[in-house]
């Protein structure tokens, strides 16, 4: 066991190494093919060739693209210097890069944020779960029926209307109409009822689509999985139903639902860039919709890299939880 | 007669309908809007050249929303329009413009200065003496140094990139200064131009002379900054206040809070009321919300002013009107003729003439939302313009096709001719204004493509004449505000030939013609803005005459007031935004 984690723990570092090499490249390369120079991006409308060429020392623009990633990677454990026009900014590690956007470093620029991202992703995502598997068990149990057909209709509008509609049309009944609700951060440590009240449209909202997705899967493994040899056994063994749903069909249908919970939940980590902006939250997707109008490549880079390292992490901790899910798992 | 399935589609359907109807309610309805205090009138078009609800009733809350954070909030780096304006809250400058509505906001009156300086004869130096009892925030006098070691910032643009280089371009045309980050001299105040032989007086020497030289001093750019405050490149983060407010807290694209700065004194400033306890800004990322929010009273105006978005616009026309003003902005809106890519001025009068101006103004949004219709290239507020010039009959409204193909004939492409126009795509209206203007030149046979080239790179693309040439642009759709209200700060970045710049450049039809250099020189010794108004009047013309380019609008916006606002005015200094110097809220 120990052995797999120490080996799965390496292999999510070389993925993040290439992760990162590949972010930079594609920021390297781009411009150049595009004929286009990114420390131009930088610079206002009387661009000064001074100012160019100052920005573009700075961000080492010139510098190889192996150079660039050492930098990268070193100032990750390190920090590093950015150097130029007769003045220092030291970014002290953990070291993402430098915003030359907001002239802030890019791990306190998104810190702050990780909170407001976490917060709503794991709301959500207890909503979903208990919502999307609880319907698709219940519908499941009561095929056919008119539960599961309304319950499936449901999920169906869910999984089809996008988020940015949904939250609209929440933010346009609960908010502007019936003045029930806000979407607004508020810090759970300042005020925790006004985290809780400020947050339950946009989880309600992402769970909405979420939870349709998380139904209809569970109501198909479900099906499934009750029509396996060992539930009928298990039946024929004079086990209560209950028992037979709880203890034996849950288990194998939680399995693939865990698979899929562990990407959904990592990348949303990693920013759920529409519901952020949308309710305008203050969180890392947020942050990743600016960055991307802007093209502030040091914060665009460090989203990337945070959301991958999130979806790993959250696939490592799925593969491991499968074992604990799952008896004939065995992790070698 | 009805089966199970049957019935179960019906009340399904029924159901959808029900939610649909209620959504249809909710979309047509409204509360109205929560302002449950008023300041006083309400008018549309109330805070245009007049001051609506005055007031000096201190205290309260100013909230500003807006869905795009400053360039930067550094005096010296800052370039957005309503960065400008609202600097006022934390800068002072030795000059700024008066505190009056509409064109009135154009006059120069002191601010940290006792008046608006001596000139010399020659017009080579200006002279200023500091009022006594002007401080910053933490109670040290402003000195004259400061405000030399502030405007010397700008020399250093490999770290203060972004903002306007006007005065290196005045006082060190050959930027023979460094910058202070490089100045070798002890007290970091190297630059020649600028001498200041005490601690209230200060000295601008000019190589050349220039007529709008005061107007540059009253940019932000010009705002003092104290040497042990200077946080270099960060100090966009937290500005040390030598006006009214001081910043309490920023956090980029989320929010920033101003409180009263106990150490600015009244009595040396005429043209800031301060009559807000606090000044709050809230970023948001959703546009049409924030519109919602306003109409709804929770905060009280954009801080952007880029006017009410399209969702939004029909309802704060027809049930807020009150809560409106709607100004000119002071922008023109317009497409430029890269020469290298169409050299023949026939061929540009044929795409000129063949344009449909009723139409261009209906895609920017209409008269209200869009603009008046422009038929030349200076805006009404700067001295020398001649909204009534029509050289192309564009104030009619609708296409020439027969000067249009007349003009092809003469261009030797009687059969039209291929070409592209250039548009952002990050900028819907202006997307529509290219669809607009392609389908017009198909009606003479002029087939234009367009591409939408990524508008957070505008500098390095249309502001690129090689990428220009090479990508074959006939045709850029652009809009331009003056950075300060006369011929030079409008103009001529646009049309003098020695503005011409490799990257950033603005001058995108690349007209150098020696003549129109020449007005312009003769323009900037003149400091009476009435005969300079006159010389960028010829200017113009010679522009018009060029056909290098087709103005659509003279931009106006459809901007928003809580009606808790006291003493709202817009401002012709400001690009029509409202003096937010001066506004103040009922509590």
């Amino acid at each position: 066991m120990l052995a797999y984690i120490i080996r799965r723990l390496i292999a999510v570092v070389l993925m993040l190494m290439v992760v990162t090499l590949v972010t930079l490249s594609i920021f390297f390369l781009i411009p150049k093919l595009t004929g286009s120079d990114p420390a131009t991006m930088f610079v206002g409308k009387q661009a000064d060739p001074a100012a160019i060429e100052g920005i573009r020392q700075k961000l080492g623009l010139g510098d190889p693209i192996l150079v660039q990633f050492w930098h990268f990677v070193s100032g990750i454990f390190a920090g590093r210097d950015y150097v130029g026009g007769g003045s220092t900014i030291h970014c002290e590690a953990p070291c993402f890069g430098y915003s030359f956007k907001t002239e802030q470093d890019v791990w306190t620029m998104l810190s702050d944020r990780i909170p407001v991202t976490l917060s709503m992703v794991i709301g959500a995502a207890v909503i979903w779960l208990l919502l999307g598997v609880s319907t698709g068990v219940v519908s499941a149990l009561k095929r056919g029926t008119l539960i599961d057909r309304t319950a499936m209709v449901t999920a169906l509008a869910g999984v089809s209307l996008p988020i940015y509609f949904t939250a609209m049309l929440a933010m346009f009944l609960f908010r502007t109409q019936l003045g029930w609700l806000d979407a607004k951060w508020v810090p759970i440590s300042e005020n925790p009822g006004g985290w809780f009240m400020g947050l339950l449209l946009p989880w309600v909202t992402l769970a909405f689509l979420y939870a349709a997705m998380y139904a209809r899967l569970t109501r198909a493994t479900m099906l499934e999985v009750l029509g396996e040899d060992y539930i009928r056994t298990a039946r024929a063994k004079g086990l209560t139903e209950p028992v037979v749903l709880g203890k034996h069909a849950m288990r194998s249908t939680m399995t693939p639902i865990l698979t899929i919970f562990g990407m959904d939940f990592g990348a949303l980590v990693g920013g759920a860039v529409l519901t952020e902006t949308a309710f305008s939250l203050p969180g890392l997707g947020n942050a990743a919709f600016s960055a991307v109008g802007e093209r502030d490549l040091p914060v665009i880079l460090a989203v990337t890299l945070i959301t991958a390292a999130c979806v790993v992490f959250a696939n490592l901790v799925v593969d491991l939880l499968y074992a604990v899910i799952d008896p004939r798992v065995r992790l070698a | 007669m009805m089966n199970t399935s049957s019935r179960r589609r019906i009340a399904a359907g029924a159901l959808l309908a029900a939610a649909t109807m209620v959504a249809t309610t909710a979309c047509g309805g409204g509360k109205g809007s929560g302002d449950a205090k008023g300041a006083g009138d309400l008018a549309f078009n109330g805070g245009v050249n007049k001051v609506l609800n005055a007031s000096d009733k201190k205290g309260g809350e100013l909230k500003f929303i807006g869905s795009q954070d400053a360039d930067s909030w550094d005096p010296q780096r800052g370039y957005y329009g309503f960065m400008w304006d609202f600097a006022r809250y934390y800068t002072r400058q030795l000059i700024t413009f008066k505190a009056a509505p509409g064109t009135g906001s154009t006059e120069l009156v002191p601010d940290l200065a006792t008046d608006t300086g001596k000139v010399s004869p020659d017009g080579l130096t200006y002279t200023f003496t500091l009022k006594d009892g002007i401080t910053w925030e933490d109670g040290k006098p402003i000195t004259a140094q400061d405000i030399k070691y502030g405007i010397e910032r700008i020399w250093a643009q490999d770290v203060i990139s972004g903002g306007p280089i006007y005065l290196q371009q005045v006082l060190d045309p050959k930027s023979e200064y460094k910058g202070p980050y490089k100045d070798k001299a002890a007290d970091k105040l190297g630059l020649k131009a600028i001498d200041t032989p005490d601690e209230k007086t200060i000295v601008f020497k000019l190589p050349k002379a220039n007529g709008d030289f005061l107007q540059m001093l009253a940019m932000p750019s010009a705002s003092p900054v104290r040497q042990d405050k200077d946080t270099g490149a960060q100090y966009a983060l937290k500005p040390f206040s030598s006006g009214p407010y001081k910043w309490d807290s920023y956090k980029p694209k989320q929010a920033i809070k101003l409180v009263r700065n106990d150490k600015w004194d009244a009595k040396t400033d005429t043209v800031r009321k301060a009559l807000p306890d606090k000044i709050s800004v809230t970023f948001t990322t959703n546009a049409d919300d924030m519109d919602n929010r306003l109409v709804e009273g929770e905060y009280d105006i954009d801080i952007n002013a880029t006017g009410v978005g399209p969702a939004a616009r029909q309802k704060v026309l027809q049930q807020h009107k009150g809560n409106v003003d709607n100004p000119q902005t002071g922008f023109i809106r317009y497409a430029a003729f890269p020469q290298t890519v169409i050299p023949n001025i026939e061929c540009r009068k044929a795409i000129i003439y063949a344009a449909d101006t009723r139409s261009l103004q209906t895609a920017r949004g209409g008269p209200q939302a869009g603009g008046d219709i422009a038929s030349n290239m200076l805006p009404p507020a700067i001295k020398g313009a001649d909204p009534k010039a029509d050289p192309y009959g564009k104030l009619a409204g609708k296409p020439d096709l027969a000067k249009a193909k007349e003009a092809l004939q003469k261009c030797g492409k009687p059969n039209g001719f291929k070409t592209t126009i250039a548009v952002r795509n990050n900028k819907p209206v202006e997307i529509a204004t290219a669809e607009s203007m392609q389908q017009a030149l198909k009606a003479v046979n002029i087939d234009a493509q367009i591409d939408q080239y990524d508008g957070a790179q505008t500098t390095g693309i249309i502001g690129s004449p090689k990428v220009v040439k090479e990508k074959g642009y006939g045709i850029i759709i652009m809009g331009w505000g003056a950075d300060f209200p006369s011929g030079q700060g409008f103009l001529q970045p646009l049309v003098d030939g020695r503005f011409i710049l490799q990257s950033g450049n603005n001058n995108y039809s690349e007209i150098n013609d020696p003549a129109i250099n020449g007005l312009f020189d003769q323009a900037l010794k003149e400091t009476d803005p009435a005969k300079a108004g006159e010389l960028y009047k010829q200017i113009n013309t010679k522009v018009s005459d060029a056909a290098i380019y087709l103005p659509f609008t003279h931009e106006k916006n459809i901007i928003w007031r809580s009606s808790r606002l006291t003493n709202v005015y817009t401002a012709d200094a400001y690009n029509g935004r409202y003096d937010y110097a001066s506004l103040g809220v009922v509590k």
